[in-house]
């Protein structure tokens, strides 16, 4: 009995890691390909098979495109070779053409080549087919033997590669980030719409601060800094006058939010002067998007941490109880000493800094300050809650949960994206889903609170 | 007890056909056994009082029969016809109206639109005003109440709510009528009204099915009594068998000696002074003096400003005028929260609406005003507050299988006692109770009152609202009468009498002060 209670609940509050992971198989079962690996560590285990199969008397010569990753690939390949005895006649990082060349000049200075090394890309290449190393055979002696080693491919779905899943966690971090603040305010039973506008606000408030007081093109990463805590505190501040004429006149969250929604989209316009972007000129404008830590993105770095502050606060903390209790019952938590107002302005601060932190970033993904970013955000980042389990109804709700409903939402558009499902369907998907997930949260209700005596 | 009863002897062999048979019915919820082999008879023209504890089983019993639950076992007749009565529409056609406590009346739409709300023959069809307006006063003239049938439901007072309820089912054609507590938010005189209806409808042929923790009111009403416990079937017995004190001992099992518990308590210095406390019309010009280790109990009828009066002192309105006194220093209360601080706390009357977040586990309830005590580094310490919380659990017998369980699943005397655990905690030094054992049975009462003594024993000053007068008399060591927002008088409570209380009250006695 009590087993099967902990299961229910179990299933209640992270059913939706299922869907997830769910999904995520759905995806990669339909997204199974050829992988040819391209990484320096495939280049090394290339060459250790190669020496091992038919000894270190060889004469290599490697061949790769003239990428920095290819470099890589190369000198991994070359260092390897080396290693393990074998003579690397060549490097040649280029095109087909420059790789005729060179396989006509080691054919005239007749240096003998048994192997080109090199990976799937480069195999294909015609001037490797075996018509071609035949016709060259046959004018070189030095070339007769010539084969292609590369590394064998092998069958992995396309969406579970490091980069696609790094790419969807960067990529709607900053709807991840806005939902903390989501989860917050429709906690307390409200709904913040404003947040797609402030995030444009934000972005377009760092491009003009920076370019007319923090000095322009010589704007130092201190002032970018300053520029960013700028546009963050701008969106906090409209997040507080959300909050106080929400408590101070009873107007409903929908309404207040829908004209801060309005006013901050009108003004990020009116302060770019109508321009689609503000180029922003500061050279360290950059840094903070594309820096990263241990390899991963300091966008999806930052989200984790703030989801983790987000979780402890809501679970650990007395300001977050007072959260759930405004939520679930405002005038009981008021008459047990619950700052209501308080909480109330708090959260739609809290919202809107968020909202800022995603536009600061938007501004420093593209080094632009533009007025369209964000546009019907507000929509995504609900849904994010929404789909985490979140009841509009206020009272409930978990940060977790909005972390995976927000995966949940990305994995879906990438997959799609993958699937080459056109952007109309993909809003219909997205719609439908939404709805199943309110669905199964009144479903799950049911099961888990069958109707009392 | 009722005298008008015509069924006196219904084991007769005059005794007519049943109007309901409720036989073996059962019903088990995920760990509860709701209802165990309870028979239920209901005959045409009678009163039948259903009693129990809160959790004994009533509302299950009576939701079965409006098909909201179904029953696992058992079968209901109607009129010695077995029906199936798997739906609230099932139950509406087989002729039976249930008036639940929260009404389903929608307070933008007038009484003649509730009252045949959901009876248009499609929802395309014509409405006849007219005809309907016509059939609502014949109906209101039936209950003998007039209500005008174009009033919004929202402007009508509770009790004109409730008969348009009663209308409601009465053209629906019920010949059975189940009624929720029914007076539990009625003034006196409302009561009284309502008691007409009951026998008017008794008049009539209809079968009633009363529940009710008001043990005056089957006295006054009941022609036979059901009593449930824990589910059981516990029997239906004559009223005029039965006294109240056997009554009781049946609904808890046990026999109580006392409704009240007897105490003597030293008083102490005065602890809260408040002078001229005014807001509005509803409160004006209130003064009053409550010591260490007494008991103050404010009387008055419903609307006479007592609630507000209080809520002024808690800080939850702000008062126009008046000040506040504890233990001689002056306080200035804007929030709920500064009251607590200092250490005045508040049991609503409306615990479920205003006093707990039934949502959210007790311990949770509890911890809401206390969150300081386990904070440590910032962080709330969870075994802290749950070792906190298990203490009262034990000293005050709290009902709960832990600190995990939801509020909204406790009983109302557990509620009460979570409620007052967490002021406890907050080491309240003034505490206001108002209404306390609204909707709370019988032998948690008598625990509320045994916990209220003995924090007056500890000094703290406790001031009492109750609209029930043996209440207030058993319990108050002075009792403060409110009529009209003004303060009627002061009584000391040694052989006061209910009728003195009541004289100030209704205003037919002139201001005193003892």
């Amino acid at each position: 009995m009590k087993k099967q209670k902990y299961i229910r609940v179990f299933l209640v509050d992270y059913g939706m890691v299922f869907v997830l992971m769910a999904l995520c198989i759905l995806i990669s079962v339909l997204t199974i390909s050829d992988m040819h690996p391209e990484d320096p560590a495939a280049a090394r285990s290339l060459a250790r098979s190669l020496v091992k199969e038919v000894g270190s008397d060889i004469n290599v010569l490697v061949v790769a495109r003239k990428t920095s990753a290819d470099e890589a690939y190369a000198t991994a390949l070359q260092d390897e070779l080396e290693a393990g005895g074998a003579h690397v006649v060549a490097v040649e990082l280029g095109t087909p053409a420059t790789l005729r060349t060179r396989l006509e000049l080691l054919g005239q200075q007749d240096e003998r080549v048994d192997f080109v090394a090199t990976h799937d890309f480069s195999s294909k290449w015609r001037v490797l087919s075996s018509e071609s190393r035949q016709e060259m055979a046959s004018l070189y002696p030095a070339l007769s033997k010539l084969k292609i080693a590369k590394p064998p491919s092998y069958r992995w779905p396309t969406f579970l590669t490091a980069n696609n899943l790094i790419g969807i966690l960067n990529q709607n971090a900053p709807i991840a980030i806005m939902a903390i603040g989501m989860t917050l305010v429709i906690i307390t039973a409200g709904i913040d719409l404003s947040v797609g506008s402030l995030m444009a606000l934000a972005a377009v408030v760092t491009a003009k601060s920076l370019e007319s007081y923090l000095g322009g093109e010589e704007a130092s990463g201190l002032s970018v800094a300053f520029a960013f805590l700028i546009a963050m505190g701008v969106c906090a501040l409209a997040g507080v006058f959300a909050g106080v004429i929400v408590t101070a006149f009873k107007v409903p969250p929908f309404v207040v939010t829908l004209g801060l929604m309005m006013v901050a989209r009108g003004m990020s316009y009116i302060l770019a002067g109508g321009a689609d972007a503000v180029k922003i000129e500061a050279e360290s404008i950059g840094t903070l998007y594309s820096s990263s830590v241990l390899g991963i993105p300091s966008q999806i770095v930052l989200m984790v941490v703030l989801f983790i502050v987000a979780h402890i606060v809501m679970n650990h903390t007395a300001f977050g109880r007072y959260v759930y209790a405004v939520g679930g019952n405002e005038t009981a938590a008021r008459l047990s000493g619950v700052p209501v107002v308080a909480v109330l302005i708090a959260v739609y601060a809290i919202c809107g800094l968020a909202a800022g932190l995603a536009g600061v970033l938007d501004a420093s993904h593209f080094g632009t300050g533009r007025p369209k970013a964000g546009e019907f955000y507000e929509l995504q980042v609900i849904a994010a809650v929404v789909v985490g389990g979140t009841s509009l109804m206020g009272g409930e709700g978990k940060i977790f949960g909005t972390f995976i409903g927000a995966l949940i939402l990305g994995v879906i558009q990438n997959g799609l994206n993958m699937a080459g499902v056109d952007s109309y369907s993909q809003m219909v998907i997205y719609g439908a889903l939404i709805l199943v997930a309110v669905l199964i949260d009144q479903l799950k209700k049911k099961v888990v609170k069958p109707a009392s005596s | 007890m009722a005298e008008d009863s015509s069924l006196d002897n219904l084991d007769g062999p005059n005794r007519p056909q049943p109007l309901l048979e409720m036989s073996n019915v059962s019903k088990s919820f995920p760990g509860v056994r709701a209802l165990a082999d309870v028979s239920l008879t209901l005959y045409p023209g009678e009163v039948l009082a259903l009693l129990g504890e809160n959790g004994a089983g009533k509302s299950t019993l009576i939701k079965t029969l409006g098909g909201v639950h179904t029953p696992d076992a058992g079968t209901i007749s109607i009129e010695g016809q077995p029906i199936q009565i798997d739906s609230p529409t099932a139950s509406q056609q087989a002729g039976v109206g249930i008036i639940y406590q929260e009404f389903n009346l929608i307070p933008g739409l007038t009484a003649r639109e509730n009252i045949f709300l959901g009876q248009e023959a499609s929802a395309f069809s014509w409405i006849g005003k007219k005809q309907e307006h016509e059939q609502a006063e014949e109906l209101f003239s039936r209950i003998g109440v007039p209500v005008n049938p174009d009033a919004l439901c929202r402007d009508l007072t509770i009790a004109q709510q409730q008969v348009v309820e009663i209308a409601k089912a009465l053209a629906l054609k019920a010949r059975i009528v189940v009624m929720d507590e029914p007076s539990a938010a009625l003034t006196p005189r409302e009561v009284e009204g309502l008691y007409q209806i009951v026998d008017e409808l008794r008049r009539q042929g209809i079968g009633i099915i009363y529940i009710s923790h008001r043990l005056d009111e089957i006295d006054r009403l009941a022609d036979r009594i059901m009593v449930l416990r824990d589910g059981q079937d516990i029997g239906t017995r004559d009223a005029n068998s039965l006294t109240r004190d056997e009554v009781i001992e049946l609904m808890v099992g046990r026999s109580l000696d006392n409704e009240f518990p007897d105490e003597t308590r030293p008083v102490g210095e005065v602890r809260l002074e408040v002078t001229n406390l005014s807001r509005g019309k509803a409160v004006q010009d209130v003064s009053f003096k409550v010591h260490g280790g007494e008991i103050l109990g404010v009387a008055g009828l419903v609307g006479a400003g007592r609630t507000e009066a209080v809520r002024l002192l808690f800080g939850a309105d702000r008062p126009d005028s008046g000040s506040v006194f504890l233990d001689g220093e002056q306080l200035q209360i804007w929030t709920p929260r500064q009251a607590i601080a200092k250490g005045i706390c508040l049991l609503t009357e409306d615990r479920k609406g205003q006093g707990l977040i039934l949502g959210q586990t007790v311990q949770e309830n509890f911890g809401l005003p206390n969150l300081r005590d386990f904070v440590s580094g910032g962080l709330i310490r969870k075994s802290t507050e749950t070792a906190a919380f298990d203490r009262y659990i034990e000293q005050m017998q709290i009902k709960v299988t832990g600190g995990g369980q939801v509020a909204e699943t406790l009983s109302g005397g557990n509620q009460q006692k979570v409620v007052l655990a967490k002021w406890l905690q907050r080491n309240a030094e003034v505490i206001i109770f108002d209404e306390p054992t609204r909707g709370i049975d019988v032998g948690a009462k008598y625990e509320i009152y045994l916990l209220m003594n003995e924090l007056a024993r500890q000094g703290k000053a406790i001031i009492m609202i109750s609209s029930e007068l043996p209440e207030v008399l058993g319990m108050s060591d002075r009792i403060l009468v409110m009529h009209e927002g003004k303060v009627a008088g002061c009584l000391v409570n040694d052989e006061v009498s209910q009728e003195d209380v009541m004289k100030l009250a209704t205003g037919t006695k002139d201001t005193v002060s003892v």
